[in-house]
């Protein structure tokens, strides 16, 4: 495991609230329409998480969701296949047969999620499991109490040593920005997780209020962008919860553009984690397609 | 963190790239509900009157160069009837209950927020400036001037207690070509909410927002001579502020003007007030949030083009951050939008007319001379209308014409300094002294700055912020009274004073 950085390396600049919020409402007022509309709709769906996290879940609504996941409209060929469907542990090896054959990846929450109140040994043999049954992405939870209590170089070192149990799948860290509260806090938390060596940012598990807010996911974009411009090294990040309609959709991937700009648009490099998301991108791209709204009902519910 | 060597992924030098996979499709403001006469009059006494020489200035589109429409050119004998209707019409305006003018008040600013889509669209027309901001600034900011004032109308006394506010009479205005709606709101709500009559005239090349502001008070039933407007040039203009029946001038306009009007009122026992030129400085210190810095330093010099009086042209960055803040802000230009106005994705739009950018080219060729270094943004310009890039020159000394002399385009002088006091005294370091910027995390530095800005505004962590009751106005050449406030309020009110009857 690795060892243990000084404070001094999870310094970061101090973000403005009011100025942060202001530049995400002015990129939010962005008019996307037509080709731009059906191109940016068919891309949030090629960077969707499908996510199913309820302790209701079963195998037979995991295969439902693999199945949309492999081609989420079925009489349209010209929409993707989404990026990847993420489950609970126990439940990816049902996710890892059905989509079998697809490019689909397999996610796993994992370290206590959603809290994250467990034990380092807990959390890592939980990450092992899982990939040992076929994830190919971690989505692991942040210590948050330790990073409010401002032990900065614990949480780094569990993310090290998460990310040493994934081998080499890929991994996701959830700051849970709703809990975090405050910008300065989210900066830092995003400063740590990369010098940790974190694949992706992750802003929310879902389960916390607010989940992903434009505001919240344009700085972890900046802090993705200034790591790569002062290492080489690109970071991914994934907005999840909260994200419900194309128009939420639409706006940010308006922040990737004119954030990070062409490297980051493309699945590898943002993700939406989304439930309820994928219907509502369906109905508009079928309505850009016949000029009408379909009915909900039109599309499988899963 | 030497310990964790990040494995680069396969990008070259780590550099972004923008445009390439997504781009947006062209995005414009429909126009058909914006219905432009041939041909517009005088708007005097209530009444469209052709001027007595029947002449006419035509006014353009920037974008396109393309003719909107022509206005009436007034003469001395139009000045002189526009004011005497506002004399006719002054003692039963005066003679209204507060309440009363209130309401006409508030008529006027729920009008033009029924049609602000209307008003946004002509105020880009004819003026060059993004939809984006006419929908979302100019528009909804004229507006509130008219609600802000009409809540004060009925409440004068307690605005001034124990003064008796009396309105002064009839008030001439001249406004710039730069805000045209917004800026006659400014004008004409607290000299109306205070029981003024106003003759205004518009700017030659962007007169038909405030010509339509006058449909605004026709609809809402504003008695006739209240307000009245003259377009035309600079002759009208002239006329205008020496006519001996007004009993103030307000101006908004270059420093060059402003000195011609002081020296035309001078003696004559009219007041005045004065709102021109800028050369504002913004102070980014280390510790500032650097990216909403950026975000605020991009706001402040390439908003409206720059074509803002308290435009923050020159950017005072501390000596250890220059080189970052500089390649942020660089790469931040990049994104800025520049193209058709009426487009709703358009960040910056047009340079408002020929002569204004001539202003700029040359003051921008100076700085080249001079051996500031130049960074443009490249994008593709439209071959018709008038175009610059968002510019900045890095290398600035504070002897440079660019960094003295207001460019009024989208043109930034990056400076530095090394301590706070050398900070205050580079921005201070000018003729002007309309408004600044601070940069900083620091509180106390924040106080300890402001009081020692020669500015009429200081922004923290911010720019450009506009509030109908926040007092503008400026130091030094940048003039003198303010507007906006219970402090503009009182620029259109005479205070008698005492408990003796007047």
């Amino acid at each position: 495991m690795a060892a243990s950085l000084s404070p001094v390396e999870f310094r970061v600049p101090p973000v403005d609230a009011v100025a942060l919020e202001t530049r995400a409402a002015d990129l939010a007022t962005r008019s996307i329409k037509k080709r731009a509309k059906v191109q940016g709709l068919c891309l949030a769906v090629s960077m969707m998480d499908l996510t199913t996290l309820e302790g209701m879940d079963s195998p037979g609504k995991v295969r439902q969701l693999c199945g949309k996941a492999r081609r989420p409209l079925p009489t349209r060929p010209d929409v993707p296949p989404c990026a990847a469907v993420c489950v609970y542990p126990d439940l990816v090896p049902i996710a890892v047969e059905a989509l079998r054959g697809s490019p689909v990846q397999v996610a796993s929450v994992a370290t206590g999620f959603p809290a994250g109140r467990t034990d380092r040994q807990t959390k890592l043999r939980e990450v092992e499991l899982a990939v040992a049954a076929g994830a190919t992405e971690i989505d692991m939870v942040i210590d948050r109490g330790a990073f409010l209590a401002g032990r900065y170089g614990l949480v780094y070192d569990e993310i090290c040593a998460v990310k040493e149990a994934c081998g080499a799948a890929h991994l996701k860290v959830i700051l849970e920005t709703g809990e975090l509260r405050t910008y300065d806090n989210m900066r830092r938390a995003c400063r740590i997780a990369l010098l940790a060596g974190a694949d992706f940012l992750k802003t929310s598990t879902g389960k916390v209020t607010p989940a992903s807010t434009l505001p919240t996911v344009l700085l972890l974009l900046e802090a993705v962008r200034d790591h790569f411009l002062e290492t080489g090294r690109m970071v991914g990040v994934k907005a999840a919860g909260g994200i419900r309609t194309s128009k939420d959709a639409l706006r940010y991937l308006v922040l990737v553009a004119e954030t990070c700009g062409d490297l980051w648009l493309s699945p590898r490099w943002f993700r939406f984690g989304a439930s309820s998301l994928l219907n509502d991108v369906l109905l508009q791209l079928e309505k850009e397609r016949t000029g009408r709204y379909q009915r909900p009902a039109d599309f499988s519910a899963d | 963190m030497a310990k964790h060597v990040d494995k680069a992924d396969p990008v070259a030098a780590p550099e972004l790239r923008f445009g390439g996979v997504w781009q947006y499709e062209p995005a414009p403001e429909t126009t058909d509900h914006c219905a432009i006469a041939a041909r517009y009059q005088l708007y005097i006494g209530g009444q469209w009157t052709k001027p007595r020489s029947g002449e006419y200035l035509a006014t353009i589109d920037p974008a396109t160069e393309r003719p909107l429409s022509e206005v009436a050119l007034a003469g001395d004998r139009d000045v002189d009837a526009a004011v005497k209707a506002a004399q006719k019409a002054f003692p039963a305006w005066r003679a209204r209950s507060g309440e009363d003018r209130a309401r006409y008040l508030f008529r006027i600013a729920r009008i033009l927020l029924e049609r602000a889509r209307e008003f946004a669209v002509l105020e880009t027309l004819d003026n060059g400036k993004p939809i984006k901001e006419t929908r979302d600034v100019d528009v909804p900011l004229a507006a509130q001037h008219f609600f802000y004032h009409a809540g004060w109308a009925d409440k004068l006394d307690l605005l001034f207690p124990g003064q008796r506010p009396q309105p002064l009479g009839v008030i001439g205005q001249v406004i710039p070509w730069n805000f045209p709606l917004l800026m006659a709101a400014w004008k004409i709500a607290p000299a109306l909410a205070a029981g003024n009559t106003v003759v205004l005239k518009p700017a030659e090349t962007s007169p038909l927002t405030a010509l339509r502001l006058c449909e605004v008070f026709e609809q809402a039933g504003l008695p006739p001579g209240v307000a009245n407007v003259v377009t035309g040039d600079g002759r009208t203009g002239a006329a205008l502020v020496r006519h001996p029946g007004l009993a103030k001038v307000a101006f908004t306009g270059s420093t060059e003007v402003g000195k011609e009007i002081q020296r035309a009122v001078a003696g004559r026992g009219v007041e005045l007030t004065l709102e021109l030129g800028g050369k504002a400085a913004h102070l980014v210190f280390e510790d500032a949030a650097l990216d909403q810095a950026v975000e605020g330093v991009v706001r402040g010099i390439f908003f409206n083009q720059g074509h803002v009086c308290c435009a923050g042209s020159r950017l005072l960055v501390q000596e250890s951050v220059h080189d970052l803040f500089v390649d942020k802000l660089r790469r931040r230009m990049g994104r800025i939008r520049v193209g058709p106005p009426l487009d709703k994705n358009t960040d910056m739009g047009a340079i408002h007319s020929q002569a204004q950018l001539a202003r700029i080219r040359e003051l921008v060729a100076a700085g080249v001379d001079e051996g500031a270094r130049l960074h443009q943004t490249a994008c593709d310009l439209p071959a018709k209308g008038f175009w610059f890039p968002p510019s900045m020159f890095t290398g600035v000394s504070m002897s440079h014409r660019i960094a003295r002399e207001e460019i009024f385009g989208p043109v930034l002088s990056v400076l530095t300094f090394r301590t706070p006091e050398e900070a205050v005294e580079k921005a201070n370091n000018t003729s002007y002294g309309l408004s600044a910027g601070i940069w900083t995390d620091k509180g106390a530095r924040v106080l300890w700055l402001a009081a020692r800005m020669q500015a009429g505004v200081v922004w923290n962590n911010t720019f450009n912020r506009f509030d109908a009751a926040s007092p503008f106005g400026g130091y030094k050449e940048s003039g003198f009274g303010r507007e906006g406030g219970r402090q503009g309020l009182r620029a259109y009110v005479r205070l008698a004073g005492g408990l003796s009857p007047g």
